[in-house]
């Protein structure tokens, strides 16, 4: 087989093995939509990458934290509920990424690489980067991860308890720039959400444990990597959203999954 | 009874929410081995209270004192926890900062030791409360602070609480500040009884407030009925009194 296949394969699993354990966290705390709103505002901070000549990865983390602490502060507010809120965020960023890429008229961008994935056009740049951030990403979310968990039960319980509630969601929130900058290539802003949260979903109906989640999660990420490739290969189908439909068969596989007994929990 | 140590005093507190005056002027205080119970209507700015002797919210004035050092253990009026968590009592339990061992022993004195390898979305509300109250003890805490502990919890349910909750008093000296908009069963449960409606209508002895006129004035009819019932407590061979007679 060609390199480029081999490196789409080192990059997908790469990613699967971050997004299972985030997209766990994602979905337990029910931030599906959140992660939508920092995925697209990630198209802006590619265009900002080109327009500034600076790194396009850090560019997307930068943007997107700005777009979370802006969140922040619109919700201090209390003028609009939280959905509404990250409805307009949402689409204000991803349109003002969109015109302000359309004025570059230098570089040629290739847009649908951005916005759905272009897996099979990694680099060895590109792998170092997927690597390298989400090694970052795992080392980092195993440090945070008790407080994280406490947070995400109740975060006032774990304020009286001691956590420091503020530092562990920021955190949470540098990680999350930190997988879309990372799974930007693969799947693109997108679809980055459908990689967090299909993997965890469909590791539900199999887990015990919190961790047991994160851990299969992961494997059905690379499951859906594998697959995915495997059948844009095959029969020629775009592989972004190839890899998210392998994703969405196994979650329907698990949701079939006749329910485990009662005594068993 | 004799007073123990100064945990919480509150002097002249105040609070507001844009235009909205949720505690104006309230005063409290909490010592070693006393059950305080913060009673209103809903809205009255009672969970308010709760949060900012529990540091979660900052009063506009007045000084708040909690004694340096004070473990407060907390029961928060709503657990909710998203059903793709997967998460046992035993983990549930232990997701707190500096607690390993000691779990089933606190569930064994809650009375929830046959929760321990359930998932916590699986408990009824009484199961949750004494997991709650299980955890809260995990800490040893100086002081529980218990919103709404019995709501969700049958009848029969909610007298067990409370008297679980007198014998963690009685057995480890513990203050207890409990919230509740129920008058059923606090009257009898408690050593003093703050009654709040934005501001401290009245306060004392479960059967002082019980009498006085802004408490009636607070909760009307129902009121009268409870003035029988702490009269009855009060004085148990005054036969006259019994409401049913």
């Amino acid at each position: 087989m060609d390199d480029f296949i081999w490196r789409a394969l080192a990059a997908g699993i790469g990613v699967a093995l971050v997004a299972g354990p985030m997209g766990s966290f994602v979905v337990w705390r029910r931030l599906a939509y959140f992660g939508d709103t920092l995925s697209h505002s990630a198209l802006l901070g590619v265009a900002l990458g080109f327009v500034l000549g600076i790194n396009l990865n850090l560019a997307v983390v930068a943007v997107c934290l700005t777009i979370a602490l802006l969140l922040v502060a619109l919700e201090r507010q209390r003028l609009l509920e939280s959905n509404t809120l990250l409805g307009i965020l949402s689409h204000s960023a991803l349109s003002l990424g969109l015109v302000v890429l359309a004025f570059i008229e230098s570089v040629r961008i290739d847009l649908m690489g951005y916005l759905f994935g272009d897996i099979l056009a990694v680099t060895n740049q590109d792998l170092a980067w997927i690597y390298g951030g989400g090694a970052l990403t795992l080392i980092a979310l195993a440090m945070i991860w008790r407080p994280l968990l406490a947070v995400t039960v109740h975060e006032e319980l774990a304020q009286v308890e001691g956590v420091n509630v503020a530092a562990t969601r920021l955190a949470f929130v540098l990680l999350m720039a930190l997988v879309i900058s990372v799974a930007i290539k693969i799947v693109g802003i997108l679809l980055i959400t459908a990689m967090l949260i299909l993997p965890a979903a469909a590791a539900r109906r199999l887990a015990r444990n919190p961790e047991g989640m994160a851990a299969l999660a992961a494997l059905a990420g690379m499951i859906a990597v594998a697959g995915g490739l495997a059948a844009s290969l095959t029969w020629d189908l775009p592989a972004g959203p190839a890899v998210v439909l392998a994703a969405s068969l196994l979650f329907a596989i698990s949701a079939a999954l006749p329910r485990r007994g009662g005594a068993r929990g | 009874m004799k007073k123990g140590d100064l945990c919480v005093r509150l002097s002249d507190v105040s609070l507001s929410f844009g235009r909205r005056r949720a505690l104006s002027d309230v005063s409290l205080s909490l010592h070693r081995g006393e059950i305080v119970t913060v009673i209103g209507p809903n809205g009255a700015g009672k969970t308010t209270l709760l949060r900012i002797v529990l540091g979660l919210e900052k009063a506009d004035s007045g000084t708040v004192f909690v004694k340096p050092g004070l473990r407060i253990g907390y029961l928060p009026q709503r657990l909710r926890i998203d059903d793709t968590l997967p998460l046992t009592v035993r983990r549930f339990l232990a997701l707190q900062p500096r607690v390993a061992s000691g779990v089933a022993a606190a569930l064994a004195q809650t009375g929830a030791s046959h929760t321990i390898d359930l998932p916590v979305q699986r408990l009824s509300g009484g199961e949750m409360q004494r997991v709650l109250l299980a955890r809260a003890l995990l800490r040893e805490p100086d002081l529980l602070v218990l919103d709404e502990p019995v709501q969700g919890v049958d009848v029969a349910g909610q007298a067990e609480i409370f008297a679980l909750i007198r014998r963690i008093r009685d057995e480890r000296q513990t203050a207890v500040l409990l919230v509740s908009h129920d008058l059923h069963l606090v009257m009898a449960a408690t050593d003093e009884v703050v009654c709040l409606n934005h501001h401290v209508c009245c306060s004392g002895h479960p059967a002082t407030v019980a009498r006085d006129p802004a408490y009636r004035a607070l909760f009307g009819d129902d009121a009268a009925a409870f003035a029988l019932y702490a009269h009855k407590h009060d004085h148990a061979h005054d036969h006259g009194a019994d409401p049913h007679g």
